[in-house]
């Protein structure tokens, strides 16, 4: 034995779970979502995707080395989430000037400006989205028609199930079309099914826990169940609330962001019910179709009040005699 | 018009109805204090440092003024100045303490004191005093990991990334003792400055017998005793191995500091002696440097 | 399903590579050195002086004050001094030296390997001896055993748990003191039962060791009130709070002793020396120590008086490997690095761990990213990053508030961490400060 003995405190082991892991576990969960909107949008999706990626690691890069003159740690695979959650937010025929300017303030402003990974306050994809979506009406909402689609119609441009609900209820498409993920929309919200096949893939990993999407659907589920009861109009169908626009990519993807959403697991549940119904009141009485993405940003700013107001259930505090 | 003059109005009688409002809730929570409080915490230095040994100058200038004297109240920071304002304002005399000043007691550089493991924990000296006594023999010496720079608020603390021991910014030390609170070892005392900032101390902590210190680091107060027997006046004590200085006694001859075997005293501030022992040299480069 | 506490846990790798390898006694080594501290409380004080002839199981520290153990000499000799010596506390702290002159032992020990079952003391009597052998808790927190068995006044125990988990990756000395002495283990259940006045007591074993727990399962028809429970395999199973909850259902209160809920809690190791106390006559003089590591020629459990150095320990697992980067004295998850090896082995010294230089590094640490593993993992359902931050930042009230003073410091927070942040460190040390400004404000 030559050197030195290394003396440092308990515990002398570690699991090994990483930062890039877990990043690269819901990039993993992502790729079915990532085919279907492939199939649909043909070379337009693998085209914003990777350039939204490209923005979104290439601005991080630039940044923190240039303006905030410290190491860049890309590899850590959250400016690549970042990038690819982004583009799948944004309509396939989004011109690149504006996918560029989005990434631009995802990373640069809402995430770096606060000090970078673990300490900005919103999801940067989301952000970014708002942005665009507040900057860009237009373009935001010009959904191209599935390629599907095409084949069989003329038409270039056409209206979400969302937007339909709002103007045309009496067009909506059938359930089975909208699980699989067939009718237009932002590239990766497409289809329920492939993004349910991405949160059975995190939950295996234990990458993230059920809490935060569970609470979310089962609120949008119960909140439009009871209206529907009501009164069974089809834009309170919660079914068609479930599977159509965001929900699913906001429910499993964003707002389960490790950084902007609680720690404990009542804080979750808390934080997924109040995503779920602000969607609800939006899609149905606010002036946007799809309203999961301002409520996801609106719980993340709650979210510090949550972590304060939430403790862990704390061992001896339940149960006193067995 | 009539549109305009109805905007005005309305705003302007809720701007007034608001004003009245808010005169009225403050005059009912209004807190009936001292005002001279204030005048007082305007002359201290904002430091908010402790050092007086209240939370804060607001706290501090309170104990001022409901204090029937201003004996035991100091304002390391701001010093005689700002105490004989102080003393102005309340109408009192100041009692008169005697400036001091941050000493690192330690002079276990990595030559002298060779590391025998790597501490790998996360740099801050209470945790790894809480795990085992250091990476060096000592187990009573500097760890170098900068709890007290990072207490200092005066920017008046460094360590020395060459000898991993702390270094006083003589300038910037305002003597409020957060570094000595901070310090899980005891290494750092406040003492006089001295005139001319000349002053004299034993630069160990070490209470192991003589040769375990010895082993352990080549500066090491041994306990010899031999100071203590040079010392004219009787300031050195010697307990637990240690010898100390009372700068209280000290009258700044210097013999200790000759006689030393291990150059464990230190002397800061003097002029060149004029036929200095060849020990006593290196002693001056340090203290100069 | 198998039983288990009810909060958070983890699953390290268990890497038992000295399981089922037979304790072995090792030769006796020239000179002993025995810390006067090796429990939680006063040190003792030392009656013996230099020169001073002493035989195996010579009373050589006196304890002082309640909370306390007696410390004997381990071998027979002269003193050669008594002087500060390296422990595995990191800090030097006094010891009697001692020269080992043959091996002859009080005569009151009885050194037969015959069981004996038959004790005719009374409960008073039993505690007595236990104190005068100066028996501590050896699963390592090394509390001293008399003390645990007094229960305070108006408190009294209802069952007694026997700790059989060693949930501590690596270590097996218990495993297979269980294995090869599980008669006197459970005759020293039987005394601390009548010690104690319960008639129940539960021996809780994790399920990675089924021979043990068939073995126990087996034996126990012979021991009325006594039932062996199996355990699912889970850190930190073997925490004095977590193994009462799984065993009983019943959570201690935070701030209490398990006394509240009518538990007493004692590990097989301490059981054992129990029965060699009361029944042998035999002061706590020698244990068994696991010396393992993944480099270790052969890893083993090995029987050692106390004193001897960790050196001749791991020369008779075939020597320090030239790999090795970091020596633990217990298991990975709550042992303590050493820094020197040239260290006695003490009374809770559970096992030797030696980890190669490639596994012994720290990450660097990454910013906390709020994933909230470690809130999940906290088998005391605390915030351990927050904790971490109050720290951090000195906000003691608020630290007090969340309930720092609950951590048991098990690691589970920094083994689970992704971003490789210290949580446990920096918690240990808040929870030092709190606890000091809580027993500042009672004086």
């Amino acid at each position: 034995m030559e050197q030195k003995l290394i003396v440092s405190p308990s515990p002398h082991v570690h699991s090994g779970d990483t930062i890039p892991k877990n990043m690269y576990a819901v990039l993993i969960a992502l790729i079915p979502a990532f085919l279907v909107a492939l199939y649909t949008f043909r070379l337009d999706a693998l085209l914003i995707t990777a350039l939204s990626v490209l923005f979104c690691v290439g601005f991080e890069y630039l940044i923190v080395r240039f303006v905030m003159k410290k190491e860049p740690s890309i590899l850590d695979g959250s400016a690549i989430i970042t990038g690819v959650l982004l583009a799948f937010n944004v309509p396939s025929g989004l011109p690149i000037w504006i996918l560029a300017l989005g990434a631009l303030f995802a990373i640069g402003v809402v995430k770096l400006t606060f000090g970078g990974l673990g300490n900005n306050i919103f999801n940067p994809a989301i952000a970014g989205r708002i942005f665009l979506l507040i900057s860009f009406p237009a373009q935001m909402t010009n959904w191209p028609s599935t390629a599907m689609a095409v084949e069989t119609t003329d038409a270039v441009s056409s209206a979400t199930v969302l937007g339909l609900l709002k103007q045309a209820p009496e067009a909506l498409p059938n359930l089975q079309q909208m699980f699989l993920g067939l009718e237009p929309g932002s590239l990766g919200e497409m289809s329920a099914a492939a993004l349910l096949l991405g949160l059975v893939y995190l939950l295996c990993k234990r990458v993230i826990t059920w809490h935060i999407p569970v609470s979310i659907l089962v609120t949008v589920a119960l909140f439009t169940g009871i209206l529907f009861l009501i009164d069974p109009l089809p834009q309170y169908n919660p079914l068609i609330h479930l599977f159509s626009g965001g929900l699913m990519l906001g429910a499993i993807f964003m707002a389960t962001d490790y950084v902007t959403s609680p720690l404990t697991k009542k804080g979750m549940i808390i934080f997924g019910a109040g995503i779920g119904f602000v969607t609800v009141a939006i899609r149905l009485w606010g002036a946007y179709p799809e309203g999961i993405s301002f409520a996801i940003l609106l719980m993340n700013a709650f979210t510090p009040l949550i972590n304060t107001y939430t403790t862990p259930k704390r061992f001896g505090e339940a149960v006193k005699h067995g | 018009m009539s549109v305009i003059l109805t905007a005005v109005a309305t705003l302007g009688a809720i701007g007034a109805g608001s004003a009245g409002i808010l005169y009225l809730v403050s005059q009912k929570f209004k807190v009936e204090e001292d005002p001279r409080i204030q005048e007082v915490q305007d002359t201290l230095p904002a430091a908010n440092c402790g050092g007086c040994g209240f939370p804060g100058c607001a706290a501090f200038a309170a104990a001022c003024v409901n204090a029937d004297s201003l004996e035991g109240l100091n304002c390391p920071v701001g010093g005689e100045v700002t105490m004989d304002r102080v003393a102005a304002i309340l109408g009192q005399t100041a009692t008169k303490a005697a400036k001091k000043i941050a000493v690192v007691r330690c002079s276990g550089t990595c030559e002298e004191r060779p590391r025998l493991n790597q501490y790998d924990g996360v740099s801050n000296c209470s945790i790894a005093a809480a795990l085992y006594g250091g990476d060096t023999g000592c187990s009573f010496g500097c760890l170098g990991l900068g709890d007290c720079e990072e207490s200092c608020t005066f920017d008046a603390i460094h360590i020395n990334p060459l000898t991993l021991l702390p270094e006083v910014v003589e300038d910037k030390c305002t003597a409020c003792g957060a570094c000595v609170r901070a310090c899980p070892k005891d290494i750092i005392e406040l003492r006089k400055q001295g005139p001319k900032s000349r002053r004299i101390y034993v630069s160990c902590v070490n209470k192991d017998k003589g040769a375990v210190a010895k082993k352990a680091c080549n500066v090491a107060c041994i306990g010899c005793s031999k100071c203590q027997q040079a010392c004219p006046f009787e300031a050195i004590t010697i307990e637990n191995n240690l010898a100390y200085i009372d700068d209280d006694k000290c009258r700044l001859c210097r013999k200790c500091v000759v006689v030393c075997p291990t150059h464990s005293i230190l002397e800061l501030h003097f002029p060149p002696r004029k036929e200095t022992p060849p020990a006593a040299k290196e002693e001056e480069a340090i203290a100069n440097a | 399903m198998l039983k288990s506490f009810r909060i958070g846990g983890i699953h390290p790798k268990e890497n038992k590579l000295s399981a089922g390898m037979a304790i072995q006694s090792i030769a006796l080594p020239a000179q002993v050195v025995i810390p006067l501290s090796q429990h939680i409380g006063a040190p003792c004080q030392p009656i013996v002086k230099k020169g001073d002839k002493v035989k195996v199981g010579t009373l050589i520290g006196k304890s002082v004050g309640f909370v306390s153990a007696q410390i004997h000499s381990s071998v027979s000799g002269t003193v050669l001094k008594i002087d500060k010596a390296m422990d595995a506390s990191g800090y030097k702290r006094d010891a009697v030296f001692i020269n080992v002159e043959e091996d002859i032992w009080e005569e009151q020990i009885d050194r037969s390997e015959a069981l004996v079952t038959e004790c005719n003391l009374s409960a008073k009597e039993i505690l007595e001896k236990i104190a005068a052998a100066g028996i501590v808790g050896m699963g390592g927190a090394t509390f001293p055993t008399h003390v645990k068995l007094t229960p305070p006044p108006g408190m009294k125990a209802e069952v007694l748990i026997i700790n059989g988990v060693e949930c501590e990756p690596y270590l097996t000395s218990d495993h297979q003191l269980m294995m090869e002495k599980s008669d006197e283990i459970l005759v020293g259940i039987t005394l601390v039962m009548k010690a104690l006045n319960v008639q129940r007591a539960i021996v809780g074993i994790e399920n990675n060791k089924k021979d043990a727990v068939a073995l126990f399962t087996k034996k126990v028809k012979a021991y009325p009130g006594i039932e062996v429970q199996p355990l699912k395999v889970q850190y930190p199973q073997g925490g004095e709070k977590q193994l009462i909850d799984a065993l009983t259902g019943r959570q201690v209160p935070s701030g209490a002793l398990p006394i509240s809920v009518g538990a007493v809690v004692q590990n097989v190791g301490t059981l054992f020396a129990i029965y060699e106390a009361v029944q042998k006559n035999k002061p706590l003089i020698e244990r068994v120590v696991t010396v393992t590591g993944k480099e270790v020629q052969r890893p083993c459990n090995l029987r050692a008086r106390i004193g001897t150095p960790l050196t001749t320990l791991i020369d008779a697992a075939g020597g320090i490997p030239e790999s090795t980067g970091k020596v633990i004295s217990g298991g990975p998850m709550m042992g303590k690095a050493l820094a020197s090896i040239d260290i006695p082995v003490a009374k809770g010294t559970s096992g030797i761990l030696i980890v190669p230089t490639l596994e012994a590094k720290r990450k660097a640490m990454k910013d906390c990213i709020r994933c909230g593993k470690c809130v999940q993992v906290c088998p005391m359902g605390l915030n351990p990053t927050l904790l971490m931050n109050l720290t951090e930042y000195e906000v003691w009230d608020r630290a007090e508030k969340n309930a720092i003073t609950d951590c048991i410091e098990c690691g589970s927070c920094s083994y689970t961490c992704p971003a490789d942040r210290p949580l446990l460190d920096y918690i240990r040390l808040g929870k030092g400060k709190v606890n000091g400004i809580i027993r500042a404000r009672k004086n």
